[in-house]
């Protein structure tokens, strides 16, 4: 799909990554997952941008292929380029995307016990990455380490650097992840649900931290998350996806005051709103998700879309211009009813 | 000791619910679990206070809300309910029997009227079993309906009243989405005609379009069957959008009891607040104007809480008395308790 064109494409702003018809998939013994199908987006320097869907729609496998993390077997990135400041990574040896990884592009995990050495102390994690990519010698990484941990807002960084990651709470754990991403100034950080295993409290500490040291230090910054209120505050643009596909892009205002498409005001109405008045009927989104392995010729939401025709049953709807950066994958964006209790 | 008794007081006071009969009430609750040291000479080194001294009532009829962060006593105060763990202190008095008084065999009749639907559909389910067993089982165990034929009519009955189709009883949980999974859980608790149905995090771990179907469920079913919720939760959006009145844990002390509206109109203790700050809104114009207040720190540990008010640590509004007197409950507008004494 090199069509007509895709959300962030003519921006005038330096375009730092550029995501072009990615595709990946995993052979697994019931058959060919296309968890990644024909995906394009680009992130500017600096911007945040949100990537939201429910489990299985695709949404980490994209972010991950970012990377070349994409465990083969049973997962292959079968096609598409992924142009990250000048280069496409799907094209690097992986010595060179090694490089890349941890230096330009940081990560932070949801759950920072599995993503975190537990055989090793906090001050050599951090210190290791920086000998690595950065050429410090021990004590140079290591005075930088105690800055790194005092800049995440660690109390007694120097201490700290001496224990191990089961030594540290969930939420002190992430600021670690933080740290750890940040270390090396890189261009990029990708988090993937950084927030979902801590608790609410917690959740808005770590998200404040995020959004200011990006925006302090000028990362960008794609967050990956199920939650629409973390979106709300913290994305400037939305990237929806639906079973593999991108299926409404735009502005964070947007994507929350003028959806246009049927899977994004599901999506709104299924939300209980804690600012709005009790005893309002949620408004779900009817059926489930489809399987992966069996996608036909047609939009792959039909099946749970009030709105679909006989139209959306031949061909998948591509991602059109609806807006000024706004875009959606659906035949009758222009029809449909902003109104998200319109049904009830 | 005026504190401790002041602590312990309100206790009578609490539980008198003011419209229609009192279901359930928990009279000073309290469950400590001990922290052991060594394998031969095992020595107990300390408590962690799970649950230290709440008490709530909820009245026939009404949904009630237990919210707080994980480790804040939540969910052991729902399996104190459910007799599953067995309180240090205190009285759960369910239809005005005092469970505590009552040995294993006269429990059996009272767990049929109370019943659980478990936040993980995967571990809650046994995977060697046929749904239409695991929803038969606890009608063949109480004996309610020793007829197989007659059993399976009523598990196709409930499958359809989860709006499951009736075909699914000869299914494994395995061949079952999370949300269909939770279903099952649903009608199982339905199964043995319950009063009161304790939901701990019930539909935390459903994906949002499928725990919007799910949350619809439970409130047909709530009008349907005259069913009494305590709804155990960490999502406040959730809590506020099913819950009648609501109580907040925190270090396993109910620091604010209110009806929903009132608590999320108008929290009033600092805990409270800054939880609800914290809470994200599903629209960027409504955040960007909210102020947040953040709140400093962690939760202490539950085996060495700090002396006196356990919030006074991370309290913007904490004083020197803090540090010393626990704050009783205190009826600051007309059923709004309040466990501080700075608002």
């Amino acid at each position: 799909m090199s069509g007509p064109g895709y959300p962030g494409k003519g921006r005038s702003v330096a375009k730092l990554l550029e995501i072009r018809n990615l595709r990946t998939q995993f052979f697994t013994s019931a058959g060919t997952v296309q968890a990644v199908d024909d995906i394009s987006y680009a992130v500017d320097e600096g911007e945040t941008v949100a990537v939201v869907g429910e489990s299985g729609c695709g949404k980490s496998v994209s972010a991950l292929s970012i990377l070349r993390l994409i465990p083969d077997p049973p997962g292959r990135i079968v096609g598409g380029e992924v142009e990250f400041m000048g280069q496409d990574l799907l094209k690097l040896s992986d010595a060179e995307v090694r490089q890349i990884r941890g230096r330009n592009i940081g990560m932070v995990f949801q759950e920072p016990m599995t993503s975190l050495n537990p055989v090793l102390s906090i001050g050599r994690q951090l210190t290791e990455t920086l000998e690595h990519h950065m050429g410090m010698t021990t004590a140079q990484a290591q005075s930088r380490a105690v800055e790194l941990l005092e800049m995440v807002g660690i109390p007694e960084p120097a201490r700290r650097l001496k224990q191990y990651p089961h030594h540290f709470s969930g939420g002190m754990r992430q600021r670690v992840m933080i740290a750890l991403a940040l270390s090396c100034e890189p261009n990029l950080i990708i988090a993937d649900e950084p927030t979902t295993a801590l608790d609410v409290t917690i959740q808005a500490q770590i998200l404040e931290l995020m959004k200011d040291l990006t925006k302090r230090l000028g990362v960008a910054l794609i967050v990956i998350t199920h939650n629409l209120g973390v979106v709300a505050r913290y994305a400037e643009r939305v990237i929806v996806m639906y079973a593999g596909k991108i299926v409404e892009t735009g502005t964070a205002t947007q994507i929350y005051h003028n959806p246009r498409h049927p899977y994004t005001i599901g999506l709104l109405g299924s939300v209980p709103r804690m600012d709005l008045h009790r005893g309002k009927r949620l408004v779900p989104i009817d059926g489930q998700p489809p399987d992966l392995t069996r996608l036909d010729a047609g939009c792959a939401y039909r099946v749970r879309c009030r709105w679909a025709v006989d139209q959306c049953k031949e061909s998948v709807p591509p991602l059109q211009e609806f807006a000024d950066d706004q875009y959606s994958a659906c035949f009758r964006m222009h029809e449909l009813t902003t109104e998200v209790d319109v049904a009830s | 000791m005026s504190q401790q008794a002041a602590s312990s007081a309100p206790g009578a006071d609490l539980t008198k619910v003011d419209k229609g009969e009192t279901l359930l009430e928990v009279r000073n609750l309290k469950k400590y679990f001990p922290v052991t040291e060594g394998i031969v000479m095992h020595r107990t080194i300390g408590n962690v206070k799970a649950v230290d001294d709440v008490s709530f009532s909820i009245a026939r009829g009404e949904t009630m809300g237990l919210v707080g962060e994980s480790g804040c006593g939540k969910t052991t105060t729902g399996r104190c309910i459910l007799q599953l763990e067995r309180p240090t202190a205190g009285e759960i008095v369910f239809e005005g029997v005092n469970l505590e008084q009552l040995d294993a065999k006269a429990l059996v009749p009272v767990r049929q009227k109370i019943q659980v639907i478990f936040q993980d559909p995967y571990s809650s389910l046994n995977p060697r079993m046929k749904i239409g067993s695991i929803i038969g089982e606890p009608m063949r165990v109480h004996g309610v309906q020793p007829d197989a034929k007659k059993r399976d009519q009523r598990v196709a009955e409930l499958l359809s009243i989860c709006g499951l189709n009736p075909r699914f009883a000869d299914r494994y949980p395995h061949e079952m989405s999370g949300g269909q999974r939770q279903r099952v859980g649903i009608a199982r608790a339905l199964a043995l005609n319950p009063d009161f149905i304790i939901c701990d995090e019930a539909v935390s771990a459903l994906d949002v379009s499928i725990q919007a179907q799910v949350i619809n469920l439970l409130e047909d079913l709530r009008e349907e069957f005259d069913l009494t919720y305590l709804f155990i939760a960490h999502d406040l959006s959730v809590v506020h959008h099913l819950c009648n009145r609501v109580a907040v844990m925190y270090l396993g002390k109910v620091v604010e009891i209110a009806e929903s509206d009132e608590l999320f109109d108008n929290p009033l203790h600092p805990y409270t607040q800054a939880l609800l700050s914290a809470v994200p809104i599903p629209d960027p114009d409504v955040e960007l104007q909210r102020p947040r207040q953040t709140l400093q720190g962690e939760v202490p540990s539950p085996m060495n809480p700090p002396p006196g008010c356990v919030f006074h640590p991370r309290c913007a509004l904490a004083v020197e008395s803090c540090q010393v007197g626990i704050p009783p409950l205190r009826e600051l507008r007309p059923g709004h308790w309040v466990a501080c004494t700075e608002v």
